[in-house]
């Protein structure tokens, strides 16, 4: 019995599903909607595995005008839509209901402009995150926010979650490197919203859409910074025999004013993890792993390696190994980008997404180890400990209901305590419906009420992405 | 007491201001936030019956040197928090603009730098002030007192509505607490200045820089009366002292072919860049408009040609990304500076003109019906019966 409670079906939907498909038919080329059951199937869950539904319908439109002739359609046939990207969210933001139709942008993959005198770039919804730096490496620029998912994940998806990656502690999360969306409403009006040029006036619409996780509108085309990259870059591995010295580590080089491009933790569990599956030269006899990344020019690097190498050393480094090659520090990266993957070869696991502000994250390490053990559970941490986002791995087994639960339980533990030292439930991945009814602890009923006033002024009767981010009505949570 | 003192109503704390706010709602009243008044000639003019200051919320409440954050009331002044944030070698990164030099008088404060999303040069390379603010208390025009965002750098629980005031000018409540994220303070920083190029190849001068690896961070250029009798491009790199000289080595060299003349250090980088910062050199004479146009660098100069005579004084920042711009104070200029925009996109805002031009003209870009209709929708979800800040954006909102 899992935790995580759906909204029933509609009934009346349900019964009318017939008429709804010959309407989206009628709108959409042959190839844009997908109605059997096995098609559908496809789409019923994203990243959060265990939980899943088959949705009514899956459209997959090729154009703004396509998605907006969806929307006006839905609005009228009162059916709620659910919009996709990848499908990797990790807390299933994209998982549907059975009486809701997918919207997905995948057939929206085109790069539109590459403007380098300008340092933007305009996409489609459905171009994944590493297609934008692959479009651009060649002249030496790159879009900076990298989630680990980013050879999948889609730049609309980032939109909606606010995505961010382990190079965004310099150079900020989507948010911050975005300039414009081309929005579809509830009404199917297309709304441009920023453009190419900074700081559009007038409310900051892209600041409230970015992070909105699908509803307030469908995200069909982003305009992006892009970054020239600095002179080289390396990352440099700092192992630990204690996880408290990594941790009070990276708060030291935050505390001395040092802003490294990343800064990532991994423990024993997840180094062992990632290095059998990657090779990337991990130590394997330390309790904790720092991969921390400089950039500029050789004499640049040296010195700011040479302070970070001081405060760990008084930190009790034990092992200090600077990449020394290209090949070396993308192996490093992909040990560190492949943790998830890896860690579902060993084991089903739950990955948290808690943000705590970075003097605690000692305390708050130790405590994760504390309620996993309590339930009898394994967890690897690997994560973005410059901002103080952690992503406790918990293990479990998905054939074992009563794990399961456990295993749930322990992450709304661990997430309710970044909540109470002073952080957030989600840093990066969003709130979906795996963290929706722990919102009322991070927000007051009037806090949560003014947001959900500012999603009615797009959505009135909240058919965008529905049962998400907000407690459940009666839910009592 | 004054007619001043009694129109102005100066609550002391959040739950005293939820109250006055919420009186002021049930009587059908409208107030105008003020804070140091130092922004005040930014948006529309006032229509507000009475004034509802900031003035009572004064003061720093945390400030975390080893997290990089602080938190302070919205009307604390901007020179306790940076006198604060010296004594750790901290800094906000966003480098706010001083409105004193185009308006007169007036104390910045916590509230109207975030109201004002107020940036300077450092935005090439640091973001806007919104991208640097992680969390906010607010007064909605329900009298509620409302928490958005948090402490900490990485926050995606849930509507962001940070962002959204940052830079509503207090259309959408009365700011009451604001939450930075910092950067150190730049241990030095040098400028390379270039003599003499025209618009065009100031432009492709600050481009080829901010498209290097160099990690520029301000870009601007002082067309010729500003300062000297020929145009200035400016260019600069801050860090680490040993950083600082390699960079500006790597810049001066790839800039070659524009005759890059010499480097300006310390304080006289930062003299220089708060004087950018400020659009100082468009501040006389006082009755003229100036406008703060946001279009992409490669089509500042076609804008500005487009202009053609009306555009009587611009300076460059953000690589040409931001084009500031005065024109003589009249409706017809307003919509020229418009018209010849249009065909690049891009943004203009009227910064500071005579209240009268501010009335008559449309101060914000002016926005499409369904986008009109959202930002009315939009200020209804906090502010349903339009207390604050009436008209200050858009007529009737």
């Amino acid at each position: 019995m899992a935790l995580i409670a759906f909204p029933s079906p509609d009934p009346t939907i349900l019964a009318r599903r017939d008429e709804i498909l010959a309407g989206l038919a009628a709108i959409l080329p042959a190839d844009g909607l997908i109605a059997d059951l096995a098609g559908r199937r496809a789409f019923e869950t994203d990243a959060l595995t265990a939980y899943r539904r088959v949705p009514l319908a899956v459209v997959l439109p090729r154009s703004a005008a396509e998605v907006a002739r969806v929307m006006r359609f839905c609005r009228d046939a009162a059916v709620n839509v659910v919009p996709r990207g990848a499908g990797t969210s990790l807390s299933g933001g994209a998982i549907p209901q059975e009486d809701a139709i997918v919207l997905g942008l995948s057939k929206m993959n085109r790069i539109l402009e590459i403007n380098l005198a300008d340092r933007y770039a305009r996409v489609e919804a459905g171009v994944t995150n590493l297609a934008i730096s692959e479009a651009v490496a060649a002249d030496g620029f790159f879009y900076a926010p990298d989630p680990s998912s980013q050879l999948a994940c889609t730049i609309g998806g980032n939109v909606g979650m606010n995505s961010g990656g382990a190079h965004c502690l310099k150079y900020g999360v989507t948010v911050n490197n975005l300039t414009g969306v081309r929005l579809v409403t509830v009404d199917g009006d297309i709304l441009d919203l920023g453009g190419a040029e900074l700081d559009a006036a007038g409310l900051d619409w892209l600041g409230l859409v970015c992070g909105s996780e699908g509803q307030l509108g469908v995200v069909v085309e982003a305009t992006v910074k892009l970054i020239r990259a600095a002179e080289g870059a390396r990352p440099v591995l700092f192992g630990f025999d204690s996880c408290a010295d990594a941790s009070r580590c990276v708060a030291a080089i935050i505390g001395a004013g040092i802003v490294p491009v990343a800064m990532e933790y991994m423990d024993r569990p997840a180094i062992a993890i990632c290095e059998d599956f990657a090779h990337a030269g991990y130590p394997l006899d330390v309790e904790a792993m720092l991969i921390v990344e400089v950039e500029g020019s050789e004499a640049e690097m040296a010195v700011e390696l040479a302070r970070i190498a001081t405060i760990a050393k008084a930190h009790g480094v034990r092992v200090m190994r600077e990449s020394m090659s290209a090949m070396e520090s993308a192996q490093i990266w992909k040990g560190r980008k492949s943790a998830f993957g890896a860690t579902g070869r060993v084991a089903d696991y739950i990955c948290m997404d808690g943000t705590v502000p970075t003097s605690r994250l000692p305390e708050a390490l130790e405590r994760v180890g504390e309620i996993c053990a309590g339930y009898g559970l394994r967890v690897a941490n690997v994560f973005h400990a410059g901002d103080g986002n952690m992503h406790p791995l918990i293990l479990y087994d998905v054939n074992d209901p009563a794990q399961q639960q456990k295993a749930e339980a322990a992450g709304m533990e661990v997430l309710k305590m970044s909540v109470a030292l002073g952080g957030s439930l989600t840093g990066e991945h969003g709130v979906g419906i795996e963290k929706r009814d722990l919102m009322s602890r991070q927000y007051a009923p009037a806090d949560l009420a003014q947001q959900k006033r500012v999603r009615a002024a797009f959505d009135p009767k909240a058919r965008l992405n529905p049962a998400k981010v907000f407690p459940l009505e009666g839910s009592g949570a | 007491m004054t007619a001043d003192e009694v129109a102005t109503l100066t609550p002391s704390d959040e739950a005293e201001a939820c109250a006055m706010v919420a009186e002021a709602r049930g009587r059908a009243e409208t107030l105008d936030i003020v804070g140091g008044g130092s922004r005040a000639g930014l948006g529309r003019p006032s229509e507000g019956k009475r004034r509802l200051s900031s003035a009572g919320l004064d003061g720093i409440v945390f400030h975390e040197p080893a997290e990089m954050v602080l938190r302070a009331k919205a009307g604390t002044p901007l020179g306790a928090i940076e006198a604060a944030l010296d004594a750790h070698g901290q800094t906000l990164p966003f480098e706010p603009i001083d409105h004193r030099a185009l308006y007169d008088g007036g104390e910045p404060t916590v509230g109207g730098l975030v109201a004002a999303n107020a940036s300077g040069p450092r935005r090439v390379s640091a973001g806007a002030a919104r991208d640097s603010v992680i969390g906010l208390r607010l007064v909605n025009g329900r009298g509620e007192a409302i928490m958005t965002g948090g402490r900490v750098m990485k926050n995606v629980a849930g509507l962001d509505l940070v962002k959204l005031n940052c830079g509503a000018l207090g259309t959408l409540g009365l700011l009451t607490e604001a939450t930075f994220k910092l950067l150190p303070k730049p241990e030095s920083e040098a400028t390379i200045a270039i003599r003499r190029l025209d618009d065009a190849r100031a432009i492709a001068a600050m481009t080829a820089a901010l498209g290097s690896p160099y990690g520029v961070s301000g870009a601007a250029m002082l067309s010729p009366g500003m300062g000297r009798d020929f145009s200035r491009t400016f260019l600069r790199v801050e860090g680490v002292a040993a950083s600082v000289d390699h960079r500006s080595e790597k810049l001066l060299a790839l800039l070659a072919e524009y005759a890059p003349e010499r480097v300006l250090k310390g304080d006289d980088s930062r003299r220089l860049w708060r004087a950018v910062r400020d659009a100082a050199f468009l501040a006389e004479p006082r009755d003229r408009a100036v406008w703060r146009v946001g279009v992409k660098p490669s089509c500042a100069f076609d804008f500005l040609a487009r202009l053609g005579p009306r555009g009587l004084a611009h300076l460059f920042d953000c690589g040409g990304g931001l084009v500031w711009l005065a024109t003589e104070s009249t409706p017809a200029d307003a919509a020229a500076v418009r018209a010849a925009l249009a065909p690049f996109g891009g943004h203009a805002t009227l910064v500071r003109a005579p209240e009268a031009l501010r009335a008559a003209v449309d101060v914000f870009p002016p926005q499409p019906p369904a986008l009109m209709a959202l930002t009315r929708r939009v200020k209804a979800a906090f502010d349903p019966d339009g207390v604050f800040n009436r008209g200050r954006m858009y007529a009737g909102i």
